[in-house]
């Protein structure tokens, strides 16, 4: 079904963005637009997802140029899910940016680009194109690097500069992958090129192709040995931005992996091989990485790459079940990690520090955020029943069934270790008392008003209710997560969406 | 039943938010939850006794087979009773424990939890919904012991505890998949039904071993074991409920319940048996150096977990009875114990064994209350615990092999002597002797303190008096539920005159002896330290150190910061990734026919390129490195001139002019340059390049070898003028076949115009806190 409604969450955000450009350095105006923004937003692609659960793949062909000639946008489950997520992210950072971010920044075009990031991501999503989502990624690429940029303090320019610099070799990898692949069938429609990637004879070179794609998208992944970027910038960047980096930055290369490998490229054994080795790589090295870290910042930052290894490995043992682990942990990871960059915004708000021994004494000031704050990072150690619980339950039912030890035990493995730094965390920066010998400590966040702390609140409770419902309603997620992937490991149904219209016409 | 377990967590809930408003003489009222779920738990006695389970059943993921269904059998109703009831007092006694801390409402939220979840471990019909109670369990443990979180010791042991315990719900989270896995359902009843099945698997040993370690982790066995000593940082309160009478016993109840399905295995059985009879009598021996009284208390525990699971081992009809006896004997005592522990400490401020005497005088009720506890801990007749123990003798003398018959008995003999001795020193050394003048101020007791651990002791007298009744009610259908199958085993006070009632009566003579001629003193306690150094908890401890250097070590290595190292890093993989493809299964052809040869301006632009390439890396300058790249920037848009594209050719220009200023911006406020590069530095850097170079050249090469199909350009060029009205094909491409992505392209370069303008203006005081 063709239906022009698919672009409308991109309309939003693009029209959202470019109102707020005419209100430079309005701060109240910048505020108010964006939050009104982002509602809209959230509503529609919440219809948006809704219509696309109930009534299946959509299409639309822009300028009405039939595929592969056109641009071709797609939205299917996953695409839907993840442009819903998007906006749910988006609703909640933007909210916290509102009193999170300095006025300066607001001031000097904060809001617009944020919109612009978000559109990029969307778009990102709702492409059937492959040199389209290419450009969605430089949208990407550029109104992030601009966020981290923003405000030049010399340490967030160290890590703008390592971001975009690996960020921009993805982008040099995945611009060669595209055209090698357009040499093979000289297309770019991805529902086209599926059908013709098949038919290349030279097979070889298929998978070589296919190769290069996973590079570039497993920097953007942050897998290893190719994260290096997330490490060096996520902890820069204001919590608020740190929020969207650490929720979907990362997704939307676990997004376009798992889209390639699934519609374009079907993986043989040497390319499963490489992603369940890259799974426990990566598995082994966020883990590592956490273990000395005394910034919550840096832990959390690790805390990603650690998880981005489940998602991978769920890819990479490559059966239906086990691709719905993927996307139930992804639907997950979106929701608390962002919100887990939120809570370090607040902590540091609350003491202005991200430094574990500094930090202190959160459960006795703050007892009901405190709780709050706890069921978020319960959720995300993967504590039973909560959200992060699920997923890995597939997974590792399909590791153990695939007879993949090495990959269950590193699972267990990091499982433990994030628990155990969740607990540290919870342990130094809620429990210990406040330490006496740091009088640098000044809270910020009480002098606030009872609304601005509402505010930067309620977009910690918003993520955290959602989390809840999760947990409470792992079934319904679990339907969503099966439907996804059923609809990924059948792309025929995919490739029939794109074509339908054309074959009606002929 | 799903109801009773549930509000509990929506109390502890309730509690957590609203707990504050609660005054501090009104706590107890919240021991109604407990004793009416005792209550209602017991309306079932009858029931279970006709063999007729109480079924409940919830969907939850239906599709995947988990469900939170429930079954109370005989072996779930003794514990339900065990947790209902003891945690009936140890609310009660919590009241006065805790009167005046201004924390109650949390400490009550969090019992509360853990009582719910217990319940759920032991209720679980599930292999799925036990294990997400099982961990509930080791959470609520967490927050429990690290209830006095101004303490640096409590905070680092609810780490320990839940570090061991939870990844050991790891693995027994895996192993109960694996299990699932081999019958194709998550159902225990199922699991039970499937013995054949899973006995003939090939993964019945992994399944096994991932259960063990659950199971050990949780009932802390050797070596595993040292998170409990550990655990007694938290309030006497929780040492008796969770980390002696229920928690802890979670494990035994896990390899209890799963018996039926994997147990008469001599993997099953040994493992057991070793483990066990290692763990009671290395726990054993610890608390003869043991001054704090939860210190030995904790130990004894250990030893009598171990006693249980070897119980399990031995695995016959009768070691499975005197297992489902000596549970229930063992709760009762020393939760009692731990009670009377706590009230001394409550009260004297100290828990030092060498210190305490004489409290008879001023807690008269409590000292009977210690002597009738201890009665059952030594094992004296007409306690429980004399039968228990009774059992526990018989069953290891029914172990076939002479050898390992008596090594068995001697073992298990000699621990209980130390198990009995700590209970001398615990219930009996407080209370005789002399009274220091300064405990003999001490007030009378509260009956909220009192009371638990009367009732408690009583309860083990009243049903070594009357074991019938106890067996009658509870303990024989809970035997029924672990061996499946009638046994004609009668408790009887009485059992003869026989080698086992000799053991019994040794086993309290000896004990009695070490107490009169040895003494608890700090000077064994600190020798025994010695060995601390070989102990599994150091041990642990260099692993931990181990693996945290490791990981240092690892991630400086990794992410070390060199923004070179990266790139080369990246680089690298991709030459051996994709390499290795290449080389292994592509026939590599270069077909230079197709290619046209070159023209003298495009040799002359690519003349430039080159140059502007060396120029980039070899400048020490930045600013001129990004002059060379925006002159091979630029020479691009002359090659797209030179391709009939001058529109593509003006937006490249424009595109590589802004970000030219943009890198200037950044690369303005960043150090000086500085040339690190040694020879063999810039030879390997040389090397990676020009494979990388050459990888890429042969794939591209590799690509364009089979021409593809021209489909797409060909209606763009058919279509061009007829359809789009545009003379220029390449024109047409960028503002309407693919109008979109000159859209977007536009946007992006809107938001790096944006982000050249902030970045000049813009400047973040330090104070703004983000």
């Amino acid at each position: 079904m063709t239906s022009n409604y698919i672009l409308a969450p991109i309309l939003v955000q693009l029209v959202t963005a470019i109102l707020l450009i005419f209100f430079w350095q309005r701060v109240t105006v910048q505020r108010v637009l964006s939050t009104v923004g982002n509602t809209f937003s959230f509503i529609t692609s919440l219809i948006l997802a809704i219509d696309i659960w109930n009534f299946g793949t959509q299409t639309l062909h822009a300028g009405n140029w039939q595929p592969p000639f056109g641009i071709t946008f797609v939205c299917d489950a996953l695409s839907a899910t993840l442009i819903l997520l998007t906006s749910i992210v988006g609703l909640a950072v933007g909210l916290f940016s509102t009193i999170g971010i300095s006025i300066n920044r607001i001031k000097y075009g904060y809001f617009p680009i944020f919109h612009f990031l978000l559109m990029g991501l969307q778009g990102a999503f709702l492409t059937g194109d492959l040199f389209n989502l290419y450009v969605w990624f430089e949208v990407v690429i550029i109104s992030s690097f601009v966020l981290i940029t923003l405000g030049g303090k010399k340490m967030q320019m160290e890590g703008a500069i390592k971001y975009v610099t690996l960020n921009i070799l993805a982008s040099t990898i995945f611009l060669t992958a595209i055209g090698i692949s357009y040499g093979l069938t000289g297309t770019l429609n991805m529902a086209d090129l599926a059908q013709k990637i098949a038919l290349v004879e030279n097979r070889g070179i298929v998978q070589v192709t296919a190769l290069l794609f996973f590079v570039a998208f497993g920097i953007k992944a942050a897998v290893f040995p190719l994260y290096f970027w997330l490490p060096s910038s996520y902890h820069t960047p204001p919590s608020a931005i740190a929020a969207i980096f650490g929720g979907l930055l990362t997704k939307l290369g676990i997004y376009a992996l798992i889209r390639m490998f699934t519609l374009i490229f079907i993986p043989d054994d040497y390319t499963i091989n490489l992603f369940i080795i890259i799974a426990i790589m990566t598995m082994f090295t966020g883990a590592f990485g956490m273990m000395n870290k005394k910034s919550i910042r840096k832990v959390f930052s690790y805390l990603i790459v650690c998880h981005i290894g489940y998602l991978i490995a769920g890819l990479g043992l490559y059966t239906e079940k086990s691709l719905s682990g993927t996307i139930f942990y992804l639907i997950h990871d979106i929701i608390a990690k962002s919100n887990l960059f939120l809570i370090a915004g607040l902590i540091y708000k609350i003491r202005s520090s991200t430094d574990m021994r500094r930090l202190g004494g959160l459960y006795k000031d703050y007892p009901l955020l405190s709780i709050l704050i706890l069921f978020v990072l319960l959720s995300i150690s993967g504590v039973p029943p909560l959200s992060g619980f699920w997923p890995k339950l597939n997974i590792i039912s399909e590791a153990l069934r695939s007879g993949n030890y090495t990959l269950v035990f590193s699972i267990i493995i990091s499982s433990f270790v994030t628990l155990v730094m969740i607990a540290k965390v919870w342990a130094e920066v809620f429990w210990k008392p406040t330490p006496k010998d740091h009088p640098e400590q000044d809270d910020t966040f009480a002098p606030l008003s009872t609304f601005k702390k509402v505010t930067m609140i309620l977009p910690v409770f918003l993520l955290a209710f959602i989390s809840f419902m999760i947990a409470m309603r792992p079934g319904t997620f679990m339907n969503l997560s099966d439907k996804i992937a059923n609809e990924l490991m059948h792309s025929d149904d995919y490739i029939e969406n794109v074509f339908r219209v054309k074959n009606i016409q002929n | 039943m799903f109801g009773a377990v549930i509000a509990g967590f929506l109390i502890s809930l309730g509690l957590l938010l609203f707990g504050k408003y609660i005054k501090s003489k009104y706590f107890f009222l919240l021991a109604l939850y407990p004793i009416s779920l005792f209550a209602y738990f017991s309306g079932f006695i009858t029931k279970i006794n006709q063999q007729l389970d109480i079924v409940y059943r919830s969907e939850w993921v239906p599709q995947y087979g988990i469900n939170l269904d429930f079954r109370l059998d005989g072996l779930s109703l003794m514990f339900t009773l065990l947790i209902t009831g003891i945690g009936s007092l140890i609310f009660l006694y919590t009241h006065k424990y805790l009167y005046g801390n201004k924390h109650t409402d949390k400490f009550y939220a969090y019992l509360t939890m853990f009582m719910s979840s217990m319940l759920g471990v032991v209720l679980s019909d599930n292999l799925i919904a036990l294990i997400v109670f099982w961990e509930l369990t080791s959470i609520s443990s967490f927050f429990l012991i690290g209830f006095n979180t101004e303490d640096e010791k409590s905070r680092k042991n609810a780490q320990l505890a839940l570090a061991i315990t939870g990844i050991g719900g790891f693995f027994l989270l895996t192993g109960l998949i694996l299990s699932g896995n081999i019958i194709g359902s998550y159902s225990i009843q199922e699991l039970l039904q499937s013995r054949e099945l899973l006995h003939n698997s090939p993964y019945y040993l992994p399944a096994i071993a991932l259960i063990f370690l659950g199971a050990f982790t949780k009932s802390a066995q050797f070596p595993f074991h040292f998170w409990l000593p550990n655990a007694m940082k938290a309030p006497t309160p929780v040492s008796a409920y969770l980390h002696s009478a229920t928690m802890v016993k979670a494990g035994i109840y896990l390899l209890a319940r799963l018996t039926p399905a994997f147990g008469g295995h001599i993997y099953w059985n040994t493992t057991l048996l070793i483990v066990g009879a290692v763990t009671m009598l290395y726990a054993s021996i610890n608390t003869l150096y043991k001054t704090d009284l939860k210190g030995i208390l904790a130990y004894s525990t250990i030893a009598v977990l171990g006693m249980l699971t070897m119980m399990l081992g031995i695995g016959t009809d009768l070691a499975l009875k005197g297992l489902v006896v000596f549970i229930v004997a063992h709760a009762l005592y020393k939760a009692s114990l731990f009670l009377i522990t706590g009230i001394i400490d409550h009260e004297t401020h100290t828990r030092d064994v060498t210190v305490l005497s004489g409290l008879r005088e001023v807690m008269p009720l409590l000292f009977g209350a210690g002597i009738l506890t201890l009665l059952s801990n030594i094992g004296f007749p007409y306690s429980l615990g004399f039968i228990g123990k009774e059992m526990i003798y018989e069953s290891t003398l029914g172990i076939s092999g002479p050898v390992l018959m008596w090594s068995i008995a001697a073992v298990t003999v000699i621990s209980n002597i130390f198990i009995g001795y700590s209970g001398y020193q615990v219930a009996l050394k407080p209370f005789v002797g002399p009274i220091p003048e300064k405990f003999e101020k001490i007030k009378p007791l509260s009956v909220f303190l009192l009371l638990p651990p009367v009732l408690l002791s009583v309860a083990g007298i009243f049903y070594g008096c009357f074991p019938y009744i106890a067996d009658e009610i509870l303990l024989k259908s809970a035997t029924l539920s672990v061996t499946r199958h009638f046994t004609d085993l009668p408790l009887k006070v009485w059992h003869g005159m026989n080698l086992t009632l000799v053991l019994s009566i040794l086993t309290i003579l000896a004990g009695a002896a070490l107490y009169i001629f040895r003494k608890q003193t700090h000077r064994q306690e600190e020798k025994m330290e010695l060995l601390d150094a070989v102990k599994p908890e150091q041990l642990y401890n260099y692993l931990k150190t181990g693996v945290k250097r490791l990981a240092l070590f690892y991630t400086q290595v990794m992410h070390n910061g060199y923004l070179r190292i990266y790139i080369m890093t990246i680089i690298l993989f991709i030459i051996c990734v994709v390499g290795y493809k290449l080389f292994t299964e592509v026939p590599i052809q270069i077909n230079t026919s197709s290619l046209s040869t070159f023209r003298l301006y495009e040799l002359t632009v690519f003349s430039i390129i080159i140059v502007a390439i060396m120029v980039t890396i070899f400048t020490s300058s930045r600013l001129t490195a990004i002059a060379g790249m925006t002159i091979v920037g630029y020479c691009i848009c002359l090659m797209f001139v030179f391709y009939g594209a001058p529109d593509l050719a003006m937006t490249q220009f424009t595109i590589d002019t802004l970000t030219s200023v943009l890198f200037v911006l950044v690369l303005f406020k960043l150090p000086p340059f500085m040339k690190y590069a040694r020879a063999t530095i810039v030879t390997r850097d040389l090397l990676i390049a020009v494979a990388f170079g050459t990888l890429i050249s042969i794939i591209t090469f590799q690509a364009l070898v089979s021409p593809a199909e021209k489909e797409v350009s060909r209606f763009y060029a058919d279509n061009a003028y007829l359809a789009a009205k545009g003379k220029n094909v390449v024109n047409v491409i960028l503002v309407d076949y693919r109008g979109f992505d000159t859209m977007i392209e536009s946007i992006v370069l809107t938001i790096a115009a944006l982000g050249v303008y902030s970045l000049l203006k813009l400047q973040i005081k330090s104070s703004d806190k983000e």
